[in-house]
C-alpha cells in the first residue's frame, strides 16, 4: 500500500492562493486505507474551506485514481462542475494526483486548471495496526529477500546495507533510530532458523542503479505483443491500399 | 609497502592514532600533534569526515601527516561519495603516495552536523575494500584499465560486541575475501572480550589492532557507554575513574590506556593497538610511555 498524509491547512490555503472554487478529488484505495482521501476527508477538507469563504464546486473519490481510464471518465462526468473551478486538490497519492494533473492538462475544458497535491506520499509500507503503517518495500527494481529469510535491508537498514551490519548498534538497537532493532540482527537471527546463514558470507555486488534511471516504465509482454500485433495489421492494410 | 604492513609482517607490535582533521582550514594544532607524535607511531590514522561531521577531507590531511614526515592511514567512508567519488579519492590517495587504507561504511549523516544530508553508500565497506584490490590489479570495479600503478595495504574495522559477536565475524571473513589485510577494533575496554574476539579471529591470520580509547573522565565513560555503538566499559573502570577530579581524571585515563596497551602487548591479545585521543591527542607521548613503548 502507499501511504500518504495529509498536508496541514496552512500548506493547502498557501497552494490555492486565491482560488475561490475549488475541486476536491480523493481515491478510494489507499488514500481512504490511510484516512488522506475518502469521503470523509473531503468533507472535513470542505468544511474548513468554507469557513475561509471558498467554495467547493464538486468532491469525487476516484476509483482509484491512479488509474488513467478511471480519472479520464470522472472527470468528463463532473464535467460542468469542473468547467467554473479555480483549482482542484487531489488527496490521493503523488502517482494518483499526477494521473490526474495530466488528464487535467490534456482535456480541453480543464487544461487552463491548477491540480495541487493534497496529501504527501510518505513510502510504500504495511499496516501493522489500525493507524500505523511501517515502511516495507522500497521499490528498488531488485528483490533481495530470497537470501535475507525474507526481511529488507534495503528499506529496513538506515544505511540500505547489502552485506551485513555496519557496527552501528547499541544493544541490538540501530544506533540511527532507536526504535529500531538492527535489521542484519534480525536477518541473522532468522537465517539461523532456517539453516541459511551462510547466505551471509557471500559478498553482494554494489546495486544497479542502471534499473533505477527516473522515470520507470514496465510494460507487460501481452501489452508487448498485442502492440506489435497491431502495428502488423495496420502495416498489412496500408500495403493492401 | 608501507611501514605499517612491514611493522606487521614482522610482527612487531604496531601503534597507529587516530587524527581528526579540523573544522576549518587552520592545520597548527594538527600539525603540532603529528610532530609530537613523530616516531613514536607507526601511521597516523586520518578520519574521514568522523562522526558525520563536515570538515577538512582525509585526503588532504593525510598530505599535512605526510609532509610532517609520518606515514598516515587515509579513511575512506562510503556515506558521503557514490563509486565514481570513492575510486577517484582513492586515485588520488595513489598519486600521493598514500599506501595505508581504512575502509568504514561510515556513521549515518543523521548523527552529524548535517542531518538532512543525503545518505549515499553506493559502496559500504566490503564494496570499498573491492575497490584497493580492484585497483591493485589494474582495473576499476567496471574492469577498465588504469594508467600507472597503485598499491594498498587496505584494512577495515571490526566492531566486537557480546550481542553481536558473531554477525561482527562473518562480516570480517567477509572483508578479508574482498581484500582486508589488517583490521582496527572499536574502543575495546574488556579485556576479557578482546580475548574471546581474538580466540574466535586468530585463524584468520589478519593482524589487528585493538582500539583504545583516552578516557577523560568517568561522565566520559557513562556517556560512551549510553551512546556509542559497539563500546562496552565494565562498572569497575567507571569505579576507578570516579575516584579521581580535576586534571587527575585525565592522567588516570592516560594510566588506565597504558595498563591496557602493555596487557594487550604481553598476553598478545591483538597485534598492536590504534589509539584514539579524541581531541588530546598532545597526550600520545605520555600514553606509550605509560605502555612502555
Amino acid at each position: 500500500m502507499i501511504i500518504t498524509e495529509q498536508k496541514s491547512g496552512e500548506d493547502l490555503f498557501a497552494l490555492l492562493g486565491s482560488a475561490r472554487r475549488v475541486v476536491l478529488l480523493g481515491c478510494s484505495e489507499c488514500a481512504t486505507i490511510c484516512k488522506t482521501g475518502g469521503t470523509e476527508q473531503l468533507l472535513e477538507f470542505e468544511k474548513k474551506l468554507k469557513t475561509r469563504g471558498l467554495e467547493v464546486s464538486a468532491r469525487c473519490v476516484l476509483n482509484p485514481a491512479c488509474n488513467a481510464q478511471v480519472v479520464k471518465k470522472a472527470l468528463k462526468g463532473i464535467r460542468e462542475e469542473l468547467a467554473g473551478a479555480d483549482a482542484i486538490v487531489s488527496f490521493s497519492c503523488g502517482d494518483g494526483t499526477q494521473t490526474v494533473a495530466k488528464l487535467v492538462g490534456q482535456m480541453e475544458h480543464t487544461f487552463h486548471i491548477p491540480v495541487y497535491p493534497g496529501n504527501d506520499t510518505l513510502f510504500l509500507g504495511e499496516t501493522t495496526r489500525a493507524g500505523e503503517y511501517v515502511e516495507a518495500c522500497r521499490a528498488c527494481g531488485r528483490c533481495e529477500l530470497g537470501w535475507t529469510g525474507g526481511i529488507c535491508p534495503v528499506t529496513c537498514c538506515a544505511k540500505g546495507l547489502l552485506n551485513g551490519p555496519c557496527g552501528g548498534a547499541k544493544g541490538r538497537q540501530c544506533e540511527v533510530n532507536a526504535d529500531e532493532e538492527c535489521v542484519w540482527l534480525r536477518i541473522c537471527d532468522r537465517l539461523a532458523a532456517i539453516g541459511q546463514l551462510d547466505n551471509l558470507l557471500e559478498i553482494r555486488p554494489p546495486r544497479d542503479y542502471l534499473k533505477n534511471v527516473h522515470p520507470r516504465r514496465h510494460v507487460l509482454e501481452s501489452r508487448r505483443s498485442a502492440d506489435r500485433l497491431k502495428e502488423a495489421r495496420a502495416k498489412e492494410g496500408q500495403d493492401a491500399k | 609497502m608501507s611501514m605499517l604492513s612491514e611493522v606487521l609482517k614482522i610482527d612487531r607490535f604496531a601503534v597507529t592514532a587516530e587524527f581528526a582533521p579540523p573544522k576549518g582550514t587552520d592545520m597548527d594544532h594538527m600539525r603540532v600533534c603529528v610532530r609530537l607524535a613523530k616516531g613514536r607511531i607507526h601511521a597516523a590514522n586520518v578520519t574521514d569526515f568522523q562522526s558525520a561531521v563536515m570538515r577538512i577531507s582525509s585526503l588532504t590531511a593525510c598530505k599535512v601527516v605526510m609532509d610532517e614526515g609520518v606515514e598516515p592511514v587515509i579513511q575512506i567512508t562510503g556515506r558521503d561519495r557514490n563509486r565514481i567519488a570513492i575510486q577517484g579519492e582513492l586515485l588520488s590517495a595513489g598519486v600521493l603516495g598514500i599506501k595505508n587504507l581504512l575502509a568504514v561504511t561510515g556513521d549515518h549523516p543523521k548523527m552529524g552536523d548535517h542531518p538532512n544530508a543525503m545518505p549515499v553508500y553506493d559502496l559500504d565497506s566490503v564494496g570499498i575494500l573491492q575497490v584497493a584490490t580492484t585497483f591493485m590489479s589494474g582495473r576499476d570495479l567496471e574492469g577498465n584499465s588504469l594508467n600507472g600503478r597503485i598499491e594498498f595495504f587496505p584494512g577495515a574495522a571490526v566492531s566486537p560486541t557480546r550481542q553481536t559477536m558473531m554477525p561482527q565475524i562473518m562480516k570480517m571473513r567477509k572483508k578479508i575475501t574482498a581484500g582486508a589485510r589488517f583490521f582496527q577494533t572499536q574502543a575495546v575496554f574488556d579485556l576479557d572480550l578482546l580475548r574471546e574476539f581474538r580466540r574466535l579471529t586468530t585463524p584468520f591470520d589478519v593482524p589487528v589492532l585493538a582500539g583504545i580509547v583516552l578516557l577523560k573522565s568517568a561522565g566520559m565513560a557513562r556517556f560512551m557507554n549510553r551512546a556509542i555503538p559497539g563500546v562496552e566499559i565494565p562498572e569497575g573502570i567507571i569505579a576507578r575513574m570516579d575516584r579521581f577530579v580535576g586534571k587527575e581524571r585525565m592522567n588516570e585515563g592516560i594510566r588506565l590506556a597504558g595498563e591496557m596497551i602493555r596487557t594487550i602487548r604481553d598476553e598478545n591479545l591483538a597485534d598492536g593497538v590504534h589509539i584514539m585521543a579524541i581531541g588530546a591527542e598532545e597526550r600520545l607521548g605520555q600514553i606509550l610511555d605509560e605502555a612502555g613503548l
